[in-house]
């Protein structure tokens, strides 16, 4: 009977997990979504806790209870409090607790189930693959916060990574063959292995390819914890596992698609290679001018319309509630604004999007890169925060460019291009920009919240 | 061979299982624009959490002499409930904006 009532709880997670992910696909019902499956969730966990059968000393029950509440606060309280510009990271740091989590399962049970080859095999995958989501995770974490930002590559990376990852998976391989070498020692040398492994896999990426990293080491927990769910042959984990491991296998195809990069590419590195320097240095050069703000704010009082590109800059500035207020004012005089959102603009597909949200910028302003480029040509000024790479007309017409076939924000197309940057550094990719030579282009230097307030309070007095 | 092929008639129903599962994870996420991506793989994130439950099951079997094991099987706990919870509250951190616009 009991056992029967697990077993329900574990059907009634799948189906909020598959439904959930089915609603998080669109905008409208993704909040709902998510709580379907947080619900579905909070079922199974409590399920396995309230519905087992053996007798478990009170101490076990104890540490779970003191396990979960910890957990609970710590993640809750860092899930509100972190800045909406650092959740990438923090997506990325989460992400690898849960390949630690199936790791350390695999730990346990290695001593119990070695001598049978079907449980050995989920035990000794879900090991590897946890361990590589953790510590590649980490390292992405490190990336994305700043502490780690250079991509460290080995000569001939791509051959070691490649050998790398067959002494991994030989060794387990000849774990589950040969029963002599099925000890603790190679266990705990695999584990070591898989550790180094997933360091390496991830520290030649370079940062603004970390999204896409993030997403597939996503779905390599997933498969850590369909893993779990083998050995146990429990339902709930099965499901949630291969879902996301194949949800997040075709998200990241998309990812690198909304780039125009085979996942290849990616993962075995041409961004920001030996050759990037040498491109960059040819396309330098020219004289860029600066622009007053009592001009621009002239400039931009009179146009008709005003297309404004976002960039991470922006949001790391704060400046998304000044932004607004421009946006606001503009419109108050008349002047048509639009926000012209990059795919990959911010540090993840749809990032850009979430930090306007959060300053209350209407979603149908909001337009994406295929809608707005059209339009660029009937547009009198475009300003530019914060954004560099995805407005590189290097990606068009340079094909020495790393970027070399990156859809861009064809912003060149309006009569002004007004570009806020704290200085002439290059963007994350590292490469320079031809756009800031252009005759159209004007530079309005200086940290984007301080430039855009004083805008703002320009456009005011212009009243 | 012969072990692989007996493998594979053991868990017959396990790996209908597993295929379907594929499909519908491929199905599932189709033709998603491109701003739900952040939450979708946020979300994502926080169901493959799930393995918390694998942890719970370790642990309800362990004996109370076992310390190796109920450290090991604390942390677990603890790392899997920080995967479900803070991924859960992100994810609909994120998706509140999209509420708000209406």
């Amino acid at each position: 009977m009991i056992e029967s009532l697990l077993e329900i709880c574990y059907l009634i997670a799948s189906v909020t997990f598959v439904l959930g992910l089915k609603l998080m696909g669109n905008p409208k019902s993704a909040r709902q979504g998510n709580l379907i499956a947080a619900a579905g969730m909070g079922v199974a966990i409590f399920g396995t806790i309230f519905l087992h059968e053996k007798e478990v000393p009170m101490v076990i029950y104890a540490l779970i209870g003191l396990a979960l509440l910890v957990g609970t606060v710590a993640g809750w309280i860092t899930a509100r409090k972190v800045a909406m510009t650092k959740m990438p990271e923090l997506v990325s740091l989460f992400n690898g607790m849960g390949g630690a989590c199936a790791a350390l399962i695999s730990l346990i049970e290695y001593p119990n189930l070695k001598h049978e080859t079907g449980a050995l095999i989920a035990v000794l995958a879900g090991l590897i693959i946890g361990t590589v989501s953790f510590s590649g995770s980490i390292i992405a974490f490190m990336k994305l916060n700043g502490s780690l930002n250079k991509a460290i590559r080995l000569p001939k990376y791509n051959i070691i990574n490649t050998i790398m990852m067959g002494v991994v998976l030989g060794l387990g391989i000849i774990m589950t063959i040969v029963p002599e070498l099925n000890n603790s020692i190679n266990l705990y040398i695999l584990l070591g292995l898989a550790v180094l492994y997933g360091v390496m896999f991830v520290i030649p990426i370079g940062g603004a390819d970390m999204p896409v990293v993030i997403s597939l080491l996503n779905s390599f927990t997933g498969l850590a914890a369909a893993c779990g769910g083998f050995l146990y042959d429990n339902k709930a984990m099965l499901t949630g596992g291969i879902l996301v491991g194949s949800a997040g296998t075709l998200l990241t195809i998309v990812m690198c698609k909304a780039m125009n990069r085979p996942l290849s590419n990616v993962i075995f590195g041409a961004f920001g290679g030996g050759n990037s320097s040498s491109a960059g240095d040819a396309a330098a050069g020219g004289t860029v001018k600066d622009i007053q703000i009592s001009d621009l704010a002239v400039l931009m009082n009179y146009s008709r319309k005003v297309v404004i590109v976002p960039g991470y800059g922006l949001a790391v500035a704060q400046a998304q509630h000044v932004i607004h207020e421009i946006e606001l004012l503009l419109q108050s005089r008349g002047v048509e604004v639009k926000y012209a959102i990059h795919p990959v603009a911010g540090r993840m597909p749809g990032h850009m999007n979430v930090l306007l949200a959060e300053s209350s910028v209407e979603y149908d302003k909001l337009v994406e890169m295929e809608e707005i480029n059209p339009e660029f040509s009937s547009t009198d000024v475009v300003l530019i925060v914060g954004a560099n790479d995805v407005v590189n007309p290097a990606a068009k017409n340079d094909p020495s460019s790393p970027i070399y076939g990156m859809p861009i924000l064809e912003v060149e197309q309006a009569a002004h291009v007004i570009v806020n940057k704290r200085s002439m550094n290059a963007g994350y990719a590292g490469i320079d920009n031809p756009l800031f030579y252009n005759p159209k282009t004007s530079m309005l230097f200086g940290d984007a919240k301080s430039a855009l307030t004083n805008l703002a309070n320009e456009l005011k007095s212009l009243d | 061979m012969e072990a692989l092929s007996q493998f594979i008639a053991e868990h017959i129903n396990l790996i209908y299982f597993i295929i379907l599962s594929i499909f519908v994870g491929v199905e599932v996420i189709g033709n998603v624009p491109t701003v739900i991506h952040t939450p979708l793989m946020s979300g994502a994130n926080a169901i493959h959490g799930v393995v918390i439950v694998g942890a719970i099951y370790v642990m309800l079997h362990l004996k109370t002499d076992d310390y190796a094991g109920l450290i090991t099987g604390f942390l677990a706990v603890l790392l899997g409930t920080l995967n479900v919870v803070g991924g859960f509250v992100v994810t609909d951190r994120m998706l509140e904006m999209f509420k708000k616009k209406k």
